[in-house]
């Protein structure tokens, strides 16, 4: 009897749970990633549109102060490179990614993608022989730079709001990339005020502009300038900034498991051999 | 229990070092010779679980500790620093933080099944309270490890927890400023919660040393409950229990290794990837998963108790429901050890974890969420048209206001006036406005929270506000079973488990016929 009663009161506790899940904003869209299954990895071209695009619009309000560029090139990053020999013509080719078979990775300091990446941009620096602040050109070893000096400055330039920093972005938001990627094409095209009506966002209005606009950033591999193929691409580099080695991550836990399951094979067979004289 | 040592040092080495540190003699007699009952099933093999995490949390920490920075300004970045840029740093911080969810997973399953087969009986008692300092000092062990990345949960978790000490009577703030080491959560306070989350886990290695001393000195209990009686009833510890716990710690293993490699943030919230800001209150501030019911408690008892406030009352109850798990083995009347003999018992010990499954869901929820469908309704009467005047009444004095009013109200209502509405200006002033004639409109608007039937409301005043000079709103507000109440119920279970149920329950229950001894059933 006792059981009977927890077991509906259990039920009913379920249904009410779910009967009033209710939330304000309207949830994420489900997008495929190819970095959601347990061994899906980044669609590193998509990496890189995404940083051109978090380059050419988002940088201008958005700081990414826990990645330096020479994140860019390491090992499991976009422009990570790496040299393979094309055995036809006998000479060395550069190759984004780990090639499927040999390849030399080239260390990012003298990744020429990556040097000049940093290079484009102008860095706060003190000079060492005035001890006067100066800019100079931008090193791999360099932070990205940061839009505004201070969170007042951006503040101030962004009508109060502040733009997050979006380093961990995507682990900071309920649902991720598709928070991310949804938010960036749920703008209603109307405005309350200051405010933008956004269907994603907590509330509905956000202070954020719409950021895209169809054609605004030219891409070199053909892939369509929509709105739509920008927000995927820069959900796409903001969840690999966020999680830099999940390759690595998943390619060792596949290891690891094997092996745990392999030696738990293994030990349950010394179990049984063990007790096999024994009853318990 | 142990019996006499059984130990002989065979070469030349260890019966020289036997006679001056018997050491290998002790591991020997701990760890091999060691006679456990051979009916143990794999709920004990959570003990050895345990212990691989308490290794694995302090060799994964001291590492972190050497990349960590405890300050306001580099906490979060150093975090982050450790999970980009050090050699592995993502792997061992992933280990230390998932390690902290499964040494709680395995804990607690440790410790329901203690309860269940009442492992905390004589002569186990000492056994029992060494395991629950244990556990305390893993809660706060805890806590003070989830602040240390300084994200906006970190934050606003340490500010709630060290916020509710302040309801102690007394000395409530002074504990407060102490522990915080200021006013506020701040530098101070992230000082000390690094330096105390690093020593914590070594008084936790040394009690858990006593609870293995303990452990060998009574021997373990048994899923009969039946005492050990002879040899019969026992195999060696090596290696019939020890190739069962490599087994079973293994799979335990693939189930931590699933976590840290496929869902390193499953089990954490989102909010503390946010670096923590003094100036923005999360919108929701939950603690960590394995710390829900307790939170649970403490948000029931949002009504005063007599003297006792609400926040005290919370305090107590969290407090007492940690408490009252030291004084279990003198609650517990009943003869029999082991639930499988106690089938009444047995239900109730089931209902009791559903209600801790439970509680732990009401922790994570917004304690005001109504669960079960309500109506709530308000009516709106007014008048359209009409003639409108407003006069000012002053009462002779305070305690004769009402009754002016009152006074005031009828004479408007006999001379005609459809609606009265008196707003008090001061003790003995009030404006009177009245309507008479027009039309009397009523209507009525339902909703299914407070919320938008307030929204309800002011939605129909802007509809006909312009129309109409005011209105009569009765709302009716219906008892609503909200997460909290669903909690109350819950917590009252809680207590009534240990307080009322158990010792009761053990005087009157007719239990089932135990085996005379541990090996019959078995070779039976």
């Amino acid at each position: 009897m006792l059981r009977t009663l927890a077991i509906s009161a259990l039920a009913a506790a379920a249904v009410a749970g779910v009967a009033f899940a209710a939330s304000e904003a309207e949830h994420p869209e489900d997008h495929p990633f190819s970095f959601e299954s347990p061994v899906g990895s980044y669609d590193m071209a998509a990496v890189q549109r995404g940083f051109l695009v978090y380059k050419q619009v988002c940088s201008s309000c958005h700081a990414m102060s826990h990645l330096a560029y020479r994140h860019l090139g390491e090992p499991g990053g976009p422009f990570a490179l790496y040299m393979v020999l094309n055995h036809e013509t006998g000479e060395e080719e550069p190759h984004f990614g780990p090639p499927h078979h040999g390849g030399r990775y080239v260390d990012v300091t003298e990744n020429p993608y990556v040097r000049s990446i940093a290079s484009d941009y102008q860095i706060n620096d003190i000079d060492p022989s005035t001890g006067q602040p100066i800019e100079r050109p931008g090193r791999v070893s360099d932070r990205f730079r940061s839009p505004f000096p201070n969170e007042a400055a951006a503040r101030a330039s962004n009508g109060g709001a502040y733009p997050p920093d979006l380093s961990v972005i995507n682990f900071a938001r309920h649902g991720g990339a598709d928070y991310i990627r949804s938010l960036l094409i749920g703008y209603s095209g109307e405005q309350d005020g200051v405010l933008y009506i956004n269907r994603y966002f907590p509330g509905g209005k956000i202070a954020m502009a719409p950021p895209l606009v169809e054609g605004a950033v030219p891409y070199e591999d053909g892939s369509p300038t929509t709105v739509d193929q920008y927000a995927t691409d820069v959900a796409t580099f903001l969840q690999w900034a966020s999680d830099p080695h999940m390759e690595e991550r998943k390619r060792l836990g596949l290891i690891v498991l094997a092996f745990l399951f392999a030696l738990a094979g293994l030990l349950y067979l010394a179990y049984k051999q063990v007790w096999r004289g024994e009853s318990h | 229990m142990s019996g006499p040592s059984t130990y002989e040092p065979k070469s030349g080495l260890t019966r020289w070092l036997d006679k001056r540190l018997p050491i290998i003699r002790l591991a020997h007699d701990s760890f091999v010779a060691y006679p456990t009952p051979r009916n143990l099933n794999y709920w004990w093999t959570f003990g050895a679980m345990l212990s691989l995490c308490l290794v694995v949390q302090i060799v994964s920490g001291i590492v972190l500790a050497m990349h960590y920075i405890p300050h306001v300004d580099h906490a979060f970045a150093s975090v982050q620093r450790i999970d980009r840029d050090v050699p592995y740093g993502w792997l061992i911080q992933n280990i230390h933080s998932v390690g902290a969810s499964m040494f709680f997973l395995a804990v607690y399953i440790h410790m329901f099944r203690g309860l269940y087969y009442g492992s905390y009986k004589a002569p186990r008692e000492v056994l029992w309270i060494l395991g629950c300092i244990i556990y305390a000092l893993m809660v706060v062990t805890g806590f003070l490890g989830y602040t240390l990345p300084w994200g906006q949960m970190s934050f606003w978790g340490a500010t709630v927890i060290t916020n509710i000490l302040g309801a102690v009577p007394f000395i409530g703030e002074s504990i407060q400023v102490w522990i915080r080491g200021g006013g506020s959560i701040d530098q101070p306070t992230l000082n000390r919660f690094f330096s105390l989350h690093y020593l914590l886990p070594f008084v936790i290695a040394g009690v858990v040393a006593l609870h293995v001393w303990a452990l060998h000195e009574s021997g373990q209990n048994n899923p009969t409950g039946v005492e050990v009686k002879s040899k019969a009833d026992t195999v060696a510890f090596t290696p019939y229990a020890t190739a069962k716990d490599l087994f079973a710690t293994t799979l335990f293993l693939i189930l931590f290794a699933t976590f840290v490699f496929y869902m390193p943030n499953a089990l954490g919230h989102a909010d503390n990837y946010i670096p923590a800001n003094p100036l923005q209150t999360p919108p929701e501030i939950v603690p960590e998963w394995y710390l829900l019911p307790f939170y649970a408690v403490l948000r029931a008892i949002d009504f005063n108790i007599g003297p006792i406030d609400s926040k005290l009352g919370g305090v107590i109850a969290m407090f007492a429901s940690i408490g009252v798990l030291f004084v279990l083995p003198w609650l517990d009347t009943s003869k029999v050890r082991s639930m499988r003999y106690r089938p009444i018992a047995r239900q109730f010990f089931l209902i009791f974890v559903v209600v801790c499954l439970a509680l732990g869901w009401c922790g994570g929820q917004n304690p005001g969420k109504i669960l079960l469908p309500a109506t709530f309704s308000a009516t709106l009467n007014w008048v359209e048209g009409g003639q409108v005047a407003t006069q000012a009444i002053e009462a002779p004095g305070e305690s004769q206001f009402d009754e002016t009013a009152a006074a005031t109200r009828a004479s408007l209502t006999q001379g005609g006036a459809a609606m009265v509405m008196i707003q008090r200006l001061n003790a003995t002033d009030a404006s009177v406005t009245s309507v008479s004639g027009g039309a009397a409109q009523s209507r009525t608007v339902t909703a299914a929270t407070q919320d938008e039937l307030e929204a309800e409301i002011q939605h129909l005043k802007d509809e006909v506000g312009a129309r109409t000079p005011f209105f009569s709103v009765a709302r009716n507000i219906p008892f609503t079973f909200t997460v909290t109440t669903f909690s109350q119920i819950l917590t009252l279970y809680y207590f009534l488990f240990f307080l009322v149920i158990l010792p009761i329950l053990g005087l009157r229950e007719t239990p089932g016929r135990v085996p005379d001894t541990i090996a019959k059933p078995v070779t039976a």
